[in-house]
């Protein structure tokens, strides 16, 4: 039963502490849900999860199924089943989509795909998301408008089958009907049909949702909701917590914690 | 014939036959200043003698003559006037040119690949004219192999409404020495693609240059470059622009890696101010991939008349984008895959654009193999 564990993170950028003593646990099953003010920390947790080079820990630990975290490679800790949904993908000119998504899937399942395979999954899998099939060939994320570029995340998500999976404000931008279909995104993959209804096929599976919004969280249902302030957890609660900051802001938050 | 003075522009002001018109450069001259002398051998100051050999063979489509002619042949040196000391050393010293000849609205029905193989000691000079009469078409190819110190001239000829692409491949041996340049000259409604790979040698010199000589024509020069330690790889464009409505695009990418790697790329477009409505851009870039490596990019643009559809150049060089290679590792893709691939896609636009299968493959297989290093 994969676990993501993260205790006493600190994390800074440069000499500037950033994250200041971070605990949080997301089990396979569970939604998490992380709301906060603009520069809190939210997408610095993100990467500092996912190994981004510019975020260097200051001290604390991250296990993923116990096995420490901080100690692998960025692409390890993907293939360990840790995925980023980025809040803004990045432009890779002159690699297509299907030669990244191919060589990412290749990546994290040791072996490359049957030729044929890959093809149907990948259709199945823009056409779920409604992205056109044009894209397969386009370089990856270089000319695609934001809501393109948070469908392609999803995609991903859908392809690599991680355990844990991170997504940074992949709500924004959207607009309503670009929202619906990355929430059924996000819903397969969590094992959950369109009515939110189990099918037993996500079990495996935790997410920890980054949004300002509670409108994703209409569809995509968090078990649990976390108030992040100043590089830390300040609050958490059900999903009545988020229906509160929607109304209310986080003014309470950030005086509390400044 | 004396040395002329061309006095509209401060840019390639010189050209003749006579080597005895230009100075033994001394490494202070702009044209030089970036050049290492003292790695050249002897080609830019008269002492290294034609004792070498390299073998010119050639594969031509059914279509084309191919012909070795002597230095007094009438088709030599008319589009292209040596334009400085090592172009004309090599015009002076060669003793057979290779003539290559696509008829009047002929169309080659494949690719006629010209191979050249240096074998060692000694310097050699050459010359080549590929003349496309009117109406033809034709794909040529120069492949350089093997080992030499080798200087050399090139003519382009490409007849109203011709079409000519040139591969030119310089994949010499470490110790090689290349210095050579190539003239396109465009009539009436002319297209010229060119499309430079240099990979190999120690020290590679190209100057390819493009002139028109009626309205209409089109050239787009692209080239490839991957620099390894210690190598002096330097590429130097001239398209000169004086009449009327033609186009240049000009699109120059290389990678350098290792100690001591060095890149030049000199990109010199002139409009003169009786060329109005030329359309140019020129775009060079480098990716440095390791410390101790340096590209100099110098792109100059000269525009001396009003009228112009559009002109631009761009230039830059940098490291390998760390956001790009993160992204990639962050979908489970080791580094050393991700670097390859990102470098790959630096690459990829100007692969697209050689149109042979077999050469682009070839090209490809070039790549791979530098990267693997
Ligand atoms: N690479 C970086 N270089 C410099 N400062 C950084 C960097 N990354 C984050 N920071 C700083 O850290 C703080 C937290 O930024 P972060 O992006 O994590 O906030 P966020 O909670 O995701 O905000 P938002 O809601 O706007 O996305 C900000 O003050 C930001 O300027
Ligand atoms: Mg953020």
């Amino acid at each position: 039963m994969p676990t993501l564990e993260i205790r006493d993170l600190h994390v800074a950028v440069g000499d500037k502490e950033i994250l200041r003593g971070v605990d949080l646990t997301v089990r396979s099953g569970e939604t998490h849900a992380i709301m906060g003010p603009n520069g809190s920390g939210k997408s610095t947790l993100a990467y500092a999860l996912a190994g981004h080079p510019k975020y260097t820990i200051t001290s604390g630990t991250v296990l993923l199924d116990g096995e420490d975290l901080l100690e692998m490679k960025v692409d390890e800790r993907a293939r360990a089943g840790l995925f980023l949904a980025m809040q803004y993908p990045v432009e890779v000119p002159g690699v297509s989509v299907s030669n990244f998504l191919r060589s990412a899937i290749t990546a994290v399942r040791g072996e490359a795909p049957k030729l044929r395979e890959f093809a149907k999954d990948l259709k199945a899998g823009m056409d779920a998301l409604s992205i056109d099939p044009a894209f397969a060939q386009r370089n990856t994320n270089e000319g695609f408008s934001g809501g393109e570029k948070k469908r392609h995340e999803i995609l991903q998500l859908e392809l690599l089958k991680p355990k844990i999976a991170i997504l940074d404000e992949t709500d924004s931008g959207l607009d309503v009907d670009a929202l619906r279909v990355v929430s059924e995104g996000i819903n397969r993959f969590r094992g959950l049909d369109a009515s939110g209804a189990d099918t037993g096929s996500g079990v495996d599976t935790g997410v920890l949702l980054i949004t300002h919004y509670t409108r994703i969280l209409r569809y995509v249902k968090p078990d649990f909701v976390h108030v992040f302030a100043a590089g830390r957890i300040v609050e958490e609660g059900g999903p009545e917590l988020a229906e509160k900051l929607e109304n209310e802001g986080y003014e309470a938050y950030t005086k509390a914690s400044a | 014939m004396g040395l002329e003075t061309k006095p509209l522009s401060t840019l390639h002001e010189r050209s003749s036959y006579n080597v005895a018109d230009f100075d033994v450069p001394t490494g202070r001259e702009e044209e030089w200043r970036f050049t290492p002398l003292s790695r050249l051998k002897g080609l830019h100051n008269g002492t290294a003698a034609a004792s070498g050999t390299v073998d010119v063979t050639v594969d031509a489509a059914p279509e084309v003559t191919v012909e070795t002619v002597g230095r007094d042949d009438a088709r030599i040196g008319k589009a292209y006037v040596p334009a400085d000391r090592i172009s004309a050393q090599a015009y002076a010293s060669f003793e057979k040119a290779t003539v290559l000849t696509v008829p009047r609205e002929a169309v080659a029905s494949r690719p006629s690949v010209i191979t050249l193989r240096g074998s060692g000691d000694g310097a050699a000079y050459g010359h080549i004219v590929v003349k496309v009469e009117a109406m033809a078409e034709a794909v040529v190819v120069l492949d350089h192999g093997g080992s030499a110190v080798y200087a050399d001239n090139v003519e382009f000829v490409v007849g109203d409404g011709a079409t000519l692409k040139v591969v030119s491949l310089q994949d010499w041996d470490d110790d090689a020495v290349h210095v050579s340049h190539h003239h396109a000259q465009l009539a009436k409604d002319a297209t010229f693609r060119s499309f430079v790979v240099t990979l190999g040698g120690d020290v590679v010199r190209l100057s390819p240059s493009v002139s028109y000589t009626a309205p209409g024509g089109d050239a787009d020069l692209t080239g490839l470059y991957f620099v390894d330690a210690g190598q002096h790889l330097e590429h130097r464009l001239l398209v000169e622009h004086t009449v009327p409505n033609c186009r240049s695009n000009v699109t120059y990418k290389g990678a350098l890696q290792g100690e001591d790697a060095h890149a030049v790329w000199i990109g010199d477009v002139i409009i003169r101010a009786e060329a109005e409505g030329t359309d140019t851009y020129e775009l060079n870039r480098n990716l440095i991939l390791t410390d101790g490596a340096r590209a100099d990019s110098v792109p100059n643009l000269e525009i001396l008349t009003g009228e112009v559809a559009g002109a631009g150049h761009a230039s830059a060089s940098g490291r390998l984008d760390d956001e790009q290679v993160f992204y990639l590792q962050a979908r489970g893709i080791p580094f050393d895959e991700a670097r390859r691939l990102v470098i790959h896609g630096f690459f990829a636009q100007l692969l697209e654009k050689i149109e042979v299968e077999e050469i682009r493959e070839r090209v490809l297989a070039a790549v791979e193999a530098e990267l693997a290093r």
